[in-house]
């Protein structure tokens, strides 16, 4: 994964991800905020879902608790 | 059964047609699984080098990188592939960055079992059965082919002239017209030709510089 390293931490493209999210945003203002193309914020949102640190809400992403902690502790 | 092989694999190539919808797929790539979806909304140019540390490869990498800015002024995103490792990738471009000073800021696709590059046609096994050609694809921001160039492994490509082909393209869409050989952007375009004599004698009174009546041009 592009934004979780194989230990659980994030990278730093997924730390600008995450920072991004502290409220919910779209996919856009992600990519937007974290300073990263499009297509990154998207495969980039994929990961960060995947791992269990946010969910969609209709069109907008926010940090699940485990993203919070996360944020949090990195 | 090597040449089995080498026939069931050819076969298994597809070519992907202009004007249609370009294949999609999920890879792993330099900068993470993406797919080509990820794309929508962007122009991209999809390109393959034959292979890692190679010198041809190297030389095109660094223009590739040297028109990144120019590219993504115009809104277009570049993605390479071969069929190597994503460990290779990685090497090759630390290795290009500390020799020749060129940080690629592109991801590379790792097509180690083929599946892009048999998606777009991109081994010639005429020159290579294991490596792709030189091959670049350019789509529009709603996925739709609009462009591929083909290169052999021998000949490094023209990055001017992908860049003049999406000033072209773009171009097009912009003013629903199209562009004569050797155009670049500020010149004169041309005015489609007409589908009916009504077209054709109305077009003369429209003030477009007309040699005749099917090869009309206009500034932009």
């Amino acid at each position: 994964m592009a934004c979780i390293n194989p230990d659980g931490t994030l990278t730093s493209s997924g730390l600008a991800m995450l920072s991004a999210l502290k409220t919910p945003i779209t996919l856009e203002e992600v990519a937007q905020v974290a300073g990263l193309p499009l297509f990154r914020g998207r495969s980039g949102v994929r990961d960060i879902i995947a791992g269990g640190l946010v969910e969609e809400e209709g069109v907008k992403y926010s940090l699940t608790e485990l993203g919070k902690q996360r944020l949090e502790t990195q | 059964m090597e040449e089995k092989i080498g026939i069931e694999e050819e076969k298994k190539q597809t070519m992907p047609r202009l004007g249609e919808p370009a294949p999609a797929f999920e890879a792993v790539t330099t900068q993470g699984v993406i797919r080509l979806e990820d794309f929508k909304g962007s122009w991209l140019i999809l390109f393959s080098h034959p292979a890692d540390f190679t010198p041809v490869c190297t030389t095109e990498f660094m223009g590739f990188a040297e028109i990144h800015g120019e590219l993504q002024k115009r809104g277009v995103e570049l993605l390479g592939l071969s069929i190597d490792s994503v460990y290779s990738h990685i090497a090759w471009m630390r290795n290009i960055e500390e020799k020749m000073g060129v940080k690629i800021p592109f991801p590379v696709i790792a097509d180690l079992n083929k599946e892009v590059a048999n998606l777009y046609g991109m081994v010639m096994p005429g020159e290579s059965k294991t490596e792709t050609s030189r091959c670049v694809f350019v789509m529009d921001p709603e996925g739709i082919l609009r462009a591929m160039i083909y290169y052999p492994l021998t000949t490094g490509r023209n990055m001017q002239e992908i860049l003049r082909l999406i000033d072209a393209l773009q171009t097009t869409d912009k003013h629903q017209v199209a562009t004569p050989a050797n155009w670049k952007p500020g010149e004169p375009v041309i005015v489609p030709p007409p589908n009916t004599q009504e077209m054709a004698e109305q077009r003369l009174k429209e003030g477009y510089e007309c040699t005749d009546w099917y090869l009309c041009r206009k500034n932009l």
